[in-house]
């Protein structure tokens, strides 16, 4: 049953499996575990998370192809949601409008960058999507009109999802039972079921062509697959996703933005995470996220007190500044690159290999093959 | 460059779509004044980009840190002009020129300085593989962005032009800004010294067959990896003069123009074909001038002339207008 969930990809390392359980358990228990807004707010972001970097995950760790436009759908995705829900009203109507609207918007514009990217050069691929991921930044920004501009939407969300719906005068285990505790299981709900989707299809046949394809494109096309078709699906299978994971941001946050959800840090956060995770590993999504965000959220406040414990030294000062935890962070990028090329959970799956080589038997997949390019 | 075998239908673009403009813009001073306007911003442009053309045509390596040579070298000049207010408030332009020529110079020794480390602790351990190159070079744009940051301080500095620079010069009936002659100098000088080197030198010479046949080379005698190196530092200095231009054209500098020229100059080497110097001069002539005409028809579609003249450019020729054969 477990296996057939989990598409028969199953963690092949012990301490893989106790950690992502954990995980798993933390995220469905910290309403209860964990009191407090702060907390419930950093489970909800890594729920998020999870979704848009496994998303993100199919298109660089499977299918090798680096795309600076993921924000782009996630954002589309956050702006279905606001913009139907402030003009059409709070409701499930507007909720299922904005999402399918979205949905859509993406499908043409991931068909179109996914159809144009076929006569150019894989390389290309990335600073075209880098660019336009930025035109439609401001795009965003200027239609005003429409999407509220620099300062965003704010809106209410059905009254269900609501702080002020009560389930229960009482609180059970330290947990107010109201409309924010349903919208976060909400949330856990729709992730749990969209990473498992996402598993079920790097799983899956066409999964498994789209590694073929990012470890020797030319073979993959000379056995007879369509590469560019493959190409094509993933990138539109990853910006719905993404897209998805954007509407859960909105109906979480109930405002959007542009710096909430199009900004190309959160780009920087979501290669970050898939690098730490383990590309071309759906389970590192669940882990990177979970570090990260849980490092976002409370390694300022650990700057902060270095920062005050070095203020005698004012360039140390200013290098520990809560600021500039982007700093570290970069850092910690390029050494994972560097030593961790597969990450947390490539590494404990190598660890476990290394031991018992003779009971595995799908090969890890370091991802040792180029960036495929072919000149032809 | 055999004359014969030149292709010349890109370089026919420029003035093509200069003429193309005219009967929108209607009146023929205005159109010089945009015209001029929009080459000497397009030198400047080449001039960012040439350091990474360079990079990538000469040692394959796609730099995505590239903006961050270019973010150093503006601030440099912040710094060093700031510090010789004398010269840069004194209505002589060759005393003006005495405090922005050193700026440039140190900028460049800065920026190079800084592509040695890079190159050595960034990009070495990954030569070959363009998924990395990209990963990594993005984390050390990252690194350096907050480096910046941590000396110059996170917020907008301004960067005015010296005295003697501003203003602008009439052409007929034409107003010309000064300094953008000066940039379509500088523009030019750097366009003319890569290509001498590149066809015209024995140095040149030695990387264009380095490039070819890396090993024959070495076994010549020649020091290949030096040499490549010496590459990644002049890319990095010419950004970092580049830096310098685009600092005093728009008059301040901010620690994220890396990462906003980054999109800039990524345009403009897909459009000239990644690895052109030439392409890349074309690429950021049509930017340049692409940008100061929407910017005067159509003020709200500035950005987004530049990616559909890509992706006109892209239909036409998939890999860019001058496409490297390798």
């Amino acid at each position: 049953m477990l296996n057939r969930l989990l598409s028969h990809d199953l963690p092949r390392s012990k301490p893989l499996a106790v950690l992502l359980l954990l995980i798993v358990l933390a995220l469905a228990f910290t309403p209860f575990l964990f009191p407090g807004v702060k907390a419930l707010n950093v489970a909800a972001k890594v729920l998020v998370f999870v979704v848009l970097v496994a998303s993100f995950d199919l298109l660089l760790g499977y299918t090798g192809i680096v795309s600076f436009a993921h924000t782009m759908f996630f954002g589309i995705g956050a702006y279905g949601v606001a913009i139907a829900s402030t003009r059409m009203g709070a409701g499930w109507a507007a909720l299922g409008t904005g999402i399918a609207a979205a949905l859509a918007l993406s499908l043409v514009l991931a068909l179109a960058i996914g159809l144009f990217s076929l006569r150019v050069r894989a390389i290309f691929f990335s600073m075209i999507t880098l660019a336009v991921a930025a035109a439609f930044q401001t795009l965003a920004s200027q239609l005003s009109e429409i999407t509220g501009g620099e300062d965003g939407l704010t809106f209410r969300v059905p009254e269900q999802l609501s702080p002020s719906f009560e389930l229960a005068a009482e609180p059970f285990l330290g947990a107010n039972l109201d409309g924010r505790l349903l919208c976060y299981y909400l949330l856990f709900a729709t992730a749990l079921v969209l990473v498992l989707a996402l598993l079920r299809i790097v799983n899956s046949p066409f999964g498994r062509v789209l590694q073929a394809i990012r470890e020797n494109e030319f073979r993959a096309e000379a056995i007879g697959y369509r590469v560019v078709v493959y190409r094509t699906v993933s990138s539109i299978l990853s910006a719905l996703f993404a897209t998805l994971a954007g509407a859960m941001l909105a109906v979480w946050l109930r405002y959007n933005g542009p710096d909430t959800s199009l900004s190309f840090e959160i780009m920087l956060d979501v290669l970050l995470i898939v690098v730490i995770g383990g590309m071309g590993t759906i389970y590192g999504a669940l882990i990177g996220s979970a570090v990260f965000v849980v490092a976002q959220s409370y390694l300022q406040d650990l700057l902060r007190l270095g920062s005050e414990a070095v203020s005698g030294l004012p360039w140390l000062a200013a290098l520990l500044s809560p600021d500039r935890w982007l700093l570290w962070l970069g850092l910690l990028f390029v050494l994972s690159v560097y030593y961790f090329p597969t990450g947390v959970v490539g590494r404990l799956r190598a660890w476990r290999a290394a031991r018992s080589p003779a009971t595995s038997t799908h090969p890890t997949h370091p991802l040792q093959g180029d960036y495929v390019e072919n000149n032809r | 460059m055999n004359l014969r075998e030149l292709d010349w239908k890109p370089l026919a673009l420029v003035p093509l779509l200069a003429l193309a403009v005219l009967p929108f813009i209607g009146s023929a001073s205005t159109w010089v004044t945009l015209t001029v306007a929009g080459l000497a911003m397009g030198m400047i442009i080449f001039i960012i980009a040439s350091g990474l053309t360079l990079v990538f045509g000469l040692m394959d390596v796609l730099n995505f840190g590239h903006g961050v040579f270019i973010a150093l070298g503006a601030f440099v000049a912040t710094s060093v002009l700031g510090a010789m207010g004398d010269y840069t408030a004194s209505q002589s332009l060759l005393t003006n020129l005495l405090a922005v020529f050193p700026a440039m110079v140190v900028a460049m020794l800065v920026a190079g300085a800084v592509g040695l480390a890079f190159e050595r602790f960034i990009v070495r351990p990954v030569y070959g593989n363009h998924l990395k190159q990209i990963l990594i070079t993005m984390g050390g744009m990252i690194i350096g962005e907050e480096l910046i940051k941590v000396i110059w301080g996170p917020l907008q500095i301004p960067l005015p032009l010296p005295q003697g620079m501003r203003g602008t010069v009439l052409l007929g009936d034409a107003a010309v800004e000064r300094y953008r002659l000066l940039a379509v100098i500088v523009g030019v000088a750097v366009f003319a010294i890569l290509l001498w080197t590149l066809t015209r030198t024995k140095i040149g010479l030695l990387i264009r067959a380095g490039v070819q046949d890396r090993e024959m080379v070495e076994s010549l005698g020649y020091r290949i990896r030096v040499l490549f190196i010496g590459v990644f530092v002049v890319g990095s200095a010419l950004a970092g003069l580049g830096g310098v231009m685009w600092g005093l054209y728009q008059q301040n500098v901010v620690p994220q123009m890396g990462a906003q020229v980054n999109v800039l100059i990524f345009i403009v080497l897909i459009i000239g074909g990644l690895g052109s110097t030439t392409g890349a001069l074309i690429g950021a002539l049509l930017v340049g001038l692409m940008a100061n005409y929407t910017g005067f028809l159509v003020p709200k579609a500035a950005l987004f002339s530049n990616i559909a003249l890509m992706m006109a450019i892209l239909l036409w020729r998939p890999q860019g207008v001058y496409a490297l054969s390798k």
